[in-house]
């Protein structure tokens, strides 16, 4: 009998904690907002049946509760209603399946136009690098790490000659123009989370990982590390500041390069290969 | 015609392997410690997963007290953090919930409820606990070796598990841990063989496998699933363990530690990622698939109704296991694999929530129209539908892949796997407990406490985890000690020093439960051989508890399912596998 008081009460009280807490994501500031809405969809779907299912115990046990006099009806099989039960199931999981494939070929499809910018993580905090004026970043790679090549970048790859350095910086980004982010680790994984840009992608050391975005928001958006890297792993932090395009093109005529990081060191043009 | 088949015994084989020779000690060492019979090696595995599920209790405490009131507790520094939580998953994961449902239940169910007179090879049997034992005093080792235990968190994922930037990495913690993990396998591998030979040669005449409770059933799929999974991780840690002692490189590419070019190189560390999900995701149904298949039996018991679609409900079992070996990379999709793969696996992820969902409905298909007594097991398989079903929803958002994006590594995740493979596997231990108590002691449990401890787990352990699962909506991170960042705009620290106060409650509430099982082992109630009135055979030994061997001279004989309740015209409401009695017509399995 309490049970069944109990088993309505759950129901009501998840729902009603879901609809007036509090707690709720923080606002988007990127183009997935189609990622938002397949949660929604999902939290619609699986609500409805969490509740059908409880309230059907609930009815059960309270109204097929042991009284005196009562047997249970013998039934040991229904195929139709079996048969039936699986299909809208699975008519139920193909509406959640079939949006979140669809935006994740989105999701796995860089956009031609969108500029390169590489993170690059080690313990226990971030750096960048930009493709300078050719827009293509150099290559790189943990052999050639240094004090004054922080990143590792191929001092023999005229690409990276123009690329902007940020060593334990943040990150700035023009409003409104598609990022391919280009993810790499020197030492152990880590995970390169914004909150608000709703992606998240784990960088490994010895590979190149990768996801897109537009941010759609200006602003400063807190990073944050996903994937447990040591005893730092909490307070590994820097900021994307997210600003319109003049503002952006001001600050990056004012950085750093690679060649000029390397302190006078003339920077040989590699061969074509 | 006269027909042959009215007889009861008819369709009965006659015996074809000779009644088991069993060895009889003759020693108070081999009576006492190094017993093989099932039914003690059982309780020894019980008590021995049970002190270790302890000390992982303690820590889930520990880890509560820093998130709900950090900065106060100075000796739960970030490195202690991730010691307790790495100590607290593998713990609760392989030492207590595996080590439980297959050694334990599985001990001492199968062979009373296949009709056996014990394991078919006892010595590998009881081999079997003494290995588990070593690795459990190898795992505890590790918390006093200099450095502490590993802090590589549960999924021990390289290159950080062995490096200096992680607690353990460099000194004896994570050696012990993998070398601790590694005999576990050794000695579960003994074990597994054994219940996996026992279903499948040892069953008494007429109990085909058809006929076998879904207990058995469900202990028997997951112990063959175990046998499958269990050497992906084996060899994951045999080479993480020759990455870290040897210096080879199987999961180490080149890197740069704190400025420090090391010599490893070539190797990947995704690797490991899938050999440990390979065994990790089909390890989630190990643990489930037990929980499912004596769930099913309480419910049927405690209604008084036979399991809806009994055929159906094994066969959702049999595909379940085998689907599960090929969803692993959804651990995986965040993780720098190529991305198509997430096709592939959220398909197949969201393929199995068919035949799950067809389970869930089945058991509460067997409520309607039965006769629910509301006893304590009953009660915990309630319990148990609420927050699987609830834990089982929340897995459809993280196997979808894109919706995982956001999800992944946050508290969301914490509290999905919590609620569908801590909570609910957990609440049928002790729904099992309540349930089987009598038989093993011959006493019942207190209800009266056993009620306290029923309400205060099951309404705690939902305000523990429901309310997590929107600490990571909000975004933020898992295995994060404390928590400050500009995202948060409510304020999570009022709804994390609740959940915390829950977590403390629930845990206060089963040291009461410990209390009840010794107490009760006195002063309980006599239970008698059948005091639920159930049908399976377990139920029908000639002592209770079952002695030696289990059935006195003769094995019983089985005329018919596990499921006879409330037959029409049948004298009681139940008739005992072993009842030659009236011959059921239905529409079902024989
Ligand atoms: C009252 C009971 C429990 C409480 C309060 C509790 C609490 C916690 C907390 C606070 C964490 C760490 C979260 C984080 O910062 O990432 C955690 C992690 C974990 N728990 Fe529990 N837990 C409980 C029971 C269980 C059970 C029964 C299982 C069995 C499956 C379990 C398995 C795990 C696992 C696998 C982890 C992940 C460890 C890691 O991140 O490496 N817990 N738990
Ligand atoms: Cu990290
Ligand atoms: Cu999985």
């Amino acid at each position: 009998m309490i049970m069944a008081w109990v088993l309505v009460l759950v129901v009501l009280g998840s729902v009603i904690f879901h609809l007036v807490s509090p707690w709720w994501w923080t606002p988007i500031a990127s183009n997935w907002g189609y990622i938002d809405d397949t949660l929604v969809i999902t939290f619609w779907i699986t609500g409805i049946v969490f509740a059908a299912i409880v309230l059907f115990m609930a009815y059960c046990v309270y109204r097929f509760r042991h009284q005196s006099g009562r047997t249970a009806e013998y039934d040991p099989e229904n195929k139709r209603l079996e048969i039936w039960l699986s299909v809208v199931t699975s008519l139920g999981v193909a509406a959640m399946l079939a949006p979140g494939l669809i935006v994740w070929k989105q999701f796995v499809t860089v956009p031609d136009d969108a500029t390169q910018v590489e993170v690059v993580g080690q313990q226990w905090f971030w750096s960048y690098r930009l493709p300078g004026e050719d827009g293509r970043l150099g290559s790189s790679g943990v052999e050639w790490i240094s004090s004054d090549n922080p990143l590792g970048v191929n001092p023999h790859d005229r690409f990276g000659a123009d690329d902007v350095i940020v060593e334990g910086g943040n990150l700035r980004l023009p409003i409104g123009k598609p990022v391919k982010v280009v993810l790499r680790s020197v030492d152990v994984l880590h995970d390169f989370y914004v909150p608000e840009f709703r992606a998240k992608m784990d960088m490994v050391p010895g590979m190149v990982t990768y996801f897109w975005f537009t941010p759609t928001r200006t602003g400063d958006f807190e990073v944050l590390c996903a994937e447990l890297c040591g005893t730092g792993h909490a307070f590994m932090r820097s900021y994307v500041q997210v600003q319109e395009q003049a503002d952006y093109d001001a600050w990056l005529a004012d950085q750093a390069t690679f060649a000029s990081l390397q302190q006078g060191q003339p920077v040989r043009v590699a061969k074509q290969p | 015609m006269a027909n042959a088949s009215d007889r009861p015994d008819a369709g009965i084989p006659p015996a074809e392997v000779p009644d088991l020779a069993l060895p009889h000690p003759h020693s108070w060492w081999a009576k006492y410690v190094f017993s093989q019979d099932a039914k003690y090696i059982a309780i020894q595995y019980a008590c021995t997963a049970t002190a270790i599920g302890l000390v992982a209790l303690v820590l889930s405490w520990l880890m509560r007290l820093q998130l709900g009131f950090p900065g106060i507790f100075d000796f739960i520094t970030p490195e202690a953090y991730y010691q307790y939580i790495t100590m607290h998953g593998m713990i609760m994961v392989i030492y207590l919930l595996t080590a439980l449902f297959l050694g334990g239940f599985g001990n001492y169910l199968i062979p009373l409820m296949v009709g056996a007179r014990d394991m078919v090879f006892p010595f590998v049997n009881m081999l079997s606990y003494w290995v588990y034992l070593l690795a459990v005093l190898v795992l505890v080792a590790s918390f006093f070796a200099p450095g502490g235990p590993t802090g590589a968190g549960w999924t021990l994922y390289p290159p950080q598990a062995i490096l200096s930037g992680t607690p353990g990495g460099q000194g004896a913690g994570i050696i012990l841990m993998l070398v601790s993990l590694i005999l576990f396998i050794i000695g579960f591998t003994m074990g597994g063989l054994n219940y996996v030979v026992t279903v499948l040669q040892a069953r008494t005449r007429g109990m085909t496998l058809m006929r076998m409770p879904l207990t058995v059933w469900g202990i028997f799929i997951a112990t063959v699933m175990a046998l499958l999974a269990f050497p992906a991780l084996f060899v994951a840690c045999v080479m993480m363990l020759f990455d870290r002692l040897l210096g080879t490189s199987f999961f180490m590419p080149a890197l740069v530690e704190m400025g420090q070019q090391l010599s490893y190189g070539g190797g990947s560390p995704i690797v490991f990622q899938h050999l440990f999900w390979f065994f990790g995701h089909p390890e989630v149904y190990i643990v489930a698939l037990p929980a499912f298949g004596i769930v099913s039996d309480l419910i049927s018991v405690h209604a008084r109704k036979n399991i809806f679609g009994y055929r159906m409900m094994v066969w959702a079992l049999v595909i379940i296991g085998a689907l599960s070996f090929i969803v692993w990379a959804h651990h995986m999709y965040v993780s720098g694999m190529h991305p198509y793969f997430g096709f592939f696996f959220a398909t197949t992820t969201l393929i199995i929530a068919v035949p799950t969902a067809i389970k869930v409905y089945n058991w509460v298909l067997t409520l309607w129209r039965a006769d629910i007594h509301l006893t304590l097991p009953m009660l915990f398989a309630l319990a148990f539908i609420v927050t699987f079903v609830n834990g089982g929803l929340t897995g459809l958002f993280l196997g979808n892949v894109v919706v995982d994006v956001p999800l992944s590594d946050t508290m969301f995740v914490v509290a999905h796997f919590h609620m569908v493979m801590g909570v609910a596997p957990i609440l049928v231990i002790f729904g099992a407990i309540y349930h089987w108590y009598p038989k093993v002691t011959g006493r019942m449990l207190n209800v009266g406490l056993g009620h306290i401890h029923f309400w205060v787990t099951f309404v705690g352990a939902y305000a523990i985890f429901f309310p997590m699962h929107y600490v990571g909506l909000v975004g933020v991170p898992r295995r994060y000690p404390e928590i400050e960042a500009t995202f948060i705009t409510t304020p999570i620290a009022g709804l994390n020093a609740f959940i915390s106060v829950a977590a403390l409650t629930v845990g206060a509430a089963q040291i009461l439960f410990l209390f009840n099982l010794f107490w009760s082992l006195r002063n309980g109630r006599e239970a008698g051989p059948n005091p639920w009135r159930a049908c399976s055979l377990e139920w029908q030994t000639p002592e209770t508890p079952p002695k030696h061997g289990n059935w006195g001279k003769e094995l019983p004989v089985v005329y018919r399912w596990a499921y006879d309740y409330s037959v029409p015209g049948a004298p009681e409401d139940f008739i005992a596998q072993n009842d030659p009695g009236p011959r059921v017509e239905r529409d079902g399995p024989p």
